[in-house]
């Protein structure tokens, strides 16, 4: 408990943009959490509940126009674009990760052709590609195939970031002291090289997090996701598919577009934060 | 160019900190006589540097000059505007910085980078004019003509100390800080820059006030040495009085203990660590490591006064009266 | 008797240049040394930038092989040891480098550099063993342990943290420790500190040194022998008062009129001194001539035609140089 309240005032001292982006995503996490427990979620479906309805006691956010209560899709909808998030974050940092250490520490064949990989892949237009193969599959994709899919095309510049960090402090003279004292390769990556990227790695996740969501939201909305399930994404495409700004029914179009600004702002929040940690030159003059 | 005197007038640059100051240089007077060689001897964390910057006027925040003048002729420098600033710096007094070879631009030739700095303190020379100088200014430093064309990258590590020199006396400043000139450079080398700045130095009369920790580099440069320890003067001397009879104890150290090429003797050093300037003990700066420490050395800061002509320490081993 | 540690012949080419790797730089060459498996010695290793001795210590450390020439550690080439001799050669010759903050990841305690190789080769049980192992071997080095341990790096001065990595290198039991420049980045009241815990890993703990530095002073007050390079030669070798009080090869006797004496009487003699800066479009690589013959006051035709042999002089002094074409070696 100690150890959580001073870590908690170092950083509102330090790091406030860090600690208003996790209260942020917090927040939502918990919305989502506190949701599942107290709002059958089952509401979220179509046919729940008489369609068109305004916000009442209760439907706290009315319904849409085909009888989902917009409140459980909030829920809902939070939950799965969360789960986006973090599940396409873990993938795409898992991979460049891996891919970025063996191709900085090792270097020669494998890293020209991890280099080479990289480079081919990062001149393909995410989104295009994205779009063309969410097209094709239109009617299977499920909510998994969508997270393998925005992963698959964001790992490639952490990967650079995390080679060009290896390759320069491989260099390290510590690292030579390391080979000295008997150490092999895999413990110099894990022990001396991975500590001390700890910033680069978590900035690379909270890249590749937004990225996935953004990418995922966006397929969404032109109507290229799970069709049946109530993401946030889904919940605009309905809502522009349902004309529902011109019906005036801001119960429906509104949420989607505040949750997904408080999740944004909350990791840019966390980004910029990182950006203090890894960059001590910005840290506030006290 | 007019040879003026640089006197420097109980300076103290302190670096503000949230825990409160740190004082680089705490109350340093002395004087630089026209046409002289000047040293600055002390270790790393003894103020010389700061002191050579604050004397170029390049002291930026958190650094502050919390006291003191820096006078060069009647003008106190520290009350000159930016611009005038920026005007004495290089005209006036020039800066030859630590490893200066890494200062000189890799893409441009050694003819334009000398030519930089004349150009910016506005001064119009036609082609001719500009050449002539330039040959002058490599033959001042023993450099040939033929350097003028080349690039950084082609020049040794010595080469490119003495371009530096020759772009610090391009506009004729009475004043040329070297602030360790030498500290990258090997050996033979040093040697060879160093008299090329002796050579210079007689030649054109400008005062050389050279920075630095090597008191063999001392001896063998300078006339007049000034022994700095944690940010303050505590002996100022002509350098062939200092090494006969160094008065101050840590002067005394400074000379007998680095190695010598003589004979093999014990290593000897100075036992105890600088204070931390953060927090400086009260009394002398040097009674914590000082062999002939008194009672007084703890409650009384020495101050640095002549006790003989041009002789002068801050040492109550010399102390004229007890300060009540 | 088999030296414990010896180069014999050796000679490093650095190829570069493109694809094809046309240009060729010779950064060590024909270079013989021995350091006996006893007594101790402590071998200096004298040479300005350029002059191979960074080269010198990465063949002899094992961190990369000769072009020619092999480097043997108790009569096994290292470029052949099997791995179980190569960890034994590893842990018996230890290394202290120049950069006293490099050394450190700045991510762990200064702990870290100790228990690691404790680890790594086996030398302590247990964890109360490691401690005591590593409290003492500061100790001999002169630290306090309650000052040292548990403190990250950036909380150490330099010179504690130089003396750490000498405790690292005495705590693996060493027979050789190699140090590149142990002093140059210390402050120069703490050399002798340190220079002084290397001379007791000698004299108490009978481990030989190769002290590397282009600092004559203290490699003449540390060594017993002296090699001094030039350009990847080996140009005069010998015992240190003899190759420092009556040098023979013209570049020593440079190298040490350059050094500037702290006595204000005996100031650097203006006349006798050449202007021998050279850029880099003018440095010649001749094969086959004396490398110090475009530098040196007294060049003769022979040195610019024959690379001189190491002419043995005294009963322990060798100098290449054709001034002393006496006894070949």
């Amino acid at each position: 408990m100690k150890v959580m309240k001073s870590i908690l005032s170092k950083l509102r001292h330090d790091n406030p943009s860090m600690l208003a982006g996790l209260i942020l995503i917090l927040f939502l996490f918990f919305f989502w959490l506190a949701g599942c427990a107290f709002v059958d979620t089952k509401r979220a479906q179509p046919i729940s509940g008489l369609p068109d309805q305004r916000p009442s006691y209760q439907y706290l956010l009315g319904t849409d126009s085909n009888g989902r209560d917009i409140f459980a899709v909030m829920i809902v909808g939070t939950g799965l674009t969360l789960r986006v998030g973090f599940l396409a974050g873990i993938m795409g940092l898992g991979i460049a990760v891996i891919l970025g250490f063996m191709s900085g520490f090792y270097g020669g064949v494998l890293d020209t052709i991890i280099k080479g990989i990289v480079d081919v892949l990062l001149t393909v237009p995410p989104l295009a590609v994205l779009v063309v193969i969410a097209a094709m599959r239109a009617e299977a994709i499920t909510l998994n195939f969508m997270i393998i899919l925005v992963a698959s095309l964001s790992w490639m510049l952490p990967t650079r970031t995390i080679r060009s960090q290896v390759l320069s402090l491989r260099e390290r003279a510590y690292i030579s002291m390391a080979r000295l004292s008997g150490m092999t390769g895999t413990e110099i990556i894990v022990k001396e090289i991975m500590p001390t990227l700890i910033p680069f790695l978590a900035a690379g996740f909270v890249s590749i997090s937004s990225t996935a969501v953004l990418a995922s939201i966006g397929l969404e909305a032109l109507g290229l996701g799970p069709q049946s399930l109530p993401t946030l994404g889904m919940a605009i495409y309905w809502a522009i598919s349902f004309s529902a700004m011109l019906r005036g029914m801001w119960w429906w179009w509104a949420p989607p577009v505040v949750v997904i600004i408080i999740l944004f702002v909350g990791l840019f929040l966390i980004a910029s934060g990182l950006d203090l940690v890894a960059n001590p030159k910005l840290r506030r003059l006290r | 160019m007019n040879a003026e005197m640089l006197r420097v007038r109980n300076l103290r640059v302190w670096y503000e900190t949230l825990a409160g100051p740190v004082k680089a240089v705490d109350g340093v007077t002395f004087d630089l006589m026209p046409g002289e060689k000047f040293g600055l001897v002390g270790e790393s964390g003894s103020g010389k540097t700061t002191l050579a910057h604050a004397m170029m006027l390049l002291i930026k925040p958190p650094c502050r000059i919390k006291e003191g003048r820096i006078l060069l002729g009647d003008q106190d420098l520290l009350n000159l505007s930016q611009e005038e600033m920026r005007r004495v710096r290089l005209s006036k007094i020039a800066l030859i910085p630590q490893e200066s070879m890494n200062s000189l631009n890799p893409v441009k030739r050694i003819k334009d980078q000398i030519i930089d700095g004349i150009v910016d303190h506005s001064k119009n020379l036609t082609r001719k004019e500009r050449r002539n100088l330039i040959r002058e200014l490599l033959e001042k430093v023993q450099l040939k003509p033929e350097v003028a064309d080349m690039f950084p990258h082609e020049l040794s590590g010595g080469m490119k100390q003495r371009v530096c020199i020759a772009i610090a006396i391009s506009l004729g400043p009475s004043i040329i800080i070297a602030d360790e000139p030498t500290s990258a450079l090997d050996v033979v080398v040093q040697r060879q820059v160093m008299m090329t700045l002796g050579r210079m130095q007689e030649s054109v009369g400008v005062s050389v006030l050279l920075v630095g920790h090597d008191m063999g580099l001392m001896a063998q440069f300078v006339g007049r040495l000034g022994v700095m320890y944690s940010g303050k003067l505590v002996e100022v001397d002509t350098v062939k009085n200092m090494f006969k009879n160094p008065l101050h104890p840590y002067t005394k150290l400074l000379i007998e203990c680095p190695p010598s090429l003589k004979e093999k003797r014990e290593f000897k050093g100075i036992p105890g660590v600088p204070p931390h300037l953060l927090n400086p003990p009260p009394g002398c700066i040097f009674h914590g490591r000082c062999p002939k420490v008194m009672k007084r050395c703890l409650t009384e800061t020495p101050d640095l006064e002549e006790i003989q002509p041009e002789r002068w320490v801050a040492c109550h081993l010399y102390s004229s009266e007890e300060k009540i | 008797m088999t030296p414990l540690l010896e180069a014999q012949d050796i000679k490093k080419v650095f190829r570069s240049g493109g694809f094809l790797k046309k240009n060729q730089t010779i950064a060590l060459e024909a270079l013989s040394l021995q350091i006996p498996h006893s007594p101790p010695i402590i071998t200096g290793i004298a040479g300005e930038s350029g002059s191979g001795k960074t080269t010198l210590a990465k063949l002899l450390l094992g961190f990369t092989g000769p072009s020619e020439g092999k480097v043997t550690y108790k009569g096994k080439d290292l470029e052949k040891m099997a791995r179980s001799e190569r960890m034994l050669f590893r842990q018996e010759v230890q290394a202290v480098f120049q950069d006293p903050f490099e050394v450190y990841n700045p991510f762990h305690k200064v702990d870290h550099v100790l228990t690691v190789p404790l680890i790594k080769y086996h030398l302590a049980g247990s964890k109360s063993e490691m401690r005591k192992i590593m409290e003492n071997a500061l100790e001999v080095i002169g630290l306090y342990p309650g000052e040292t341990l548990g403190r990250y790096p950036h909380e150490l001065s330099g010179g504690q943290r130089q003396r750490i990595m000498i405790a690292r290198a005495f705590l693996l039991k060493p027979r050789i420790i190699l140090a590149d420049e142990p002093v140059s980045m210390v402050d120069a009241s703490i050399r002798a500190t340190i220079l002084k815990s290397l001379l007791t890993l000698k004299k108490e703990y009978g481990i030989s040194l190769l002290y590397i530095s282009h600092d004559l002073t203290t490699t003449y007050q540390i060594s017993d022998n002296i090699l001094v390079l030039y350009k990847g030669s080996l140009v005069e070798s010998g015992d240190a008062e003899t190759v420092i009080k009556r040098p023979e090869h013209p570049y020593t006797q440079l190298l040490i009129s350059s050094i500037p004496d702290p006595d204000p009487e005996k100031k650097w003699l203006k006349e006798d001194y050449l202007a021998v800066d050279q850029s880099s479009n003018e440095e010649k690589n001749e094969k086959n001539a004396c490398k110090f013959v475009d530098r040196c006051p007294h060049a003769m035709a022979i040195c610019r035609q024959k690379i001189p042999p190491l002419y043995r002089t005294g009963p322990s002094h060798t100098t290449r140089c054709f001034l002393y074409k006496g006894a070949e070696e």
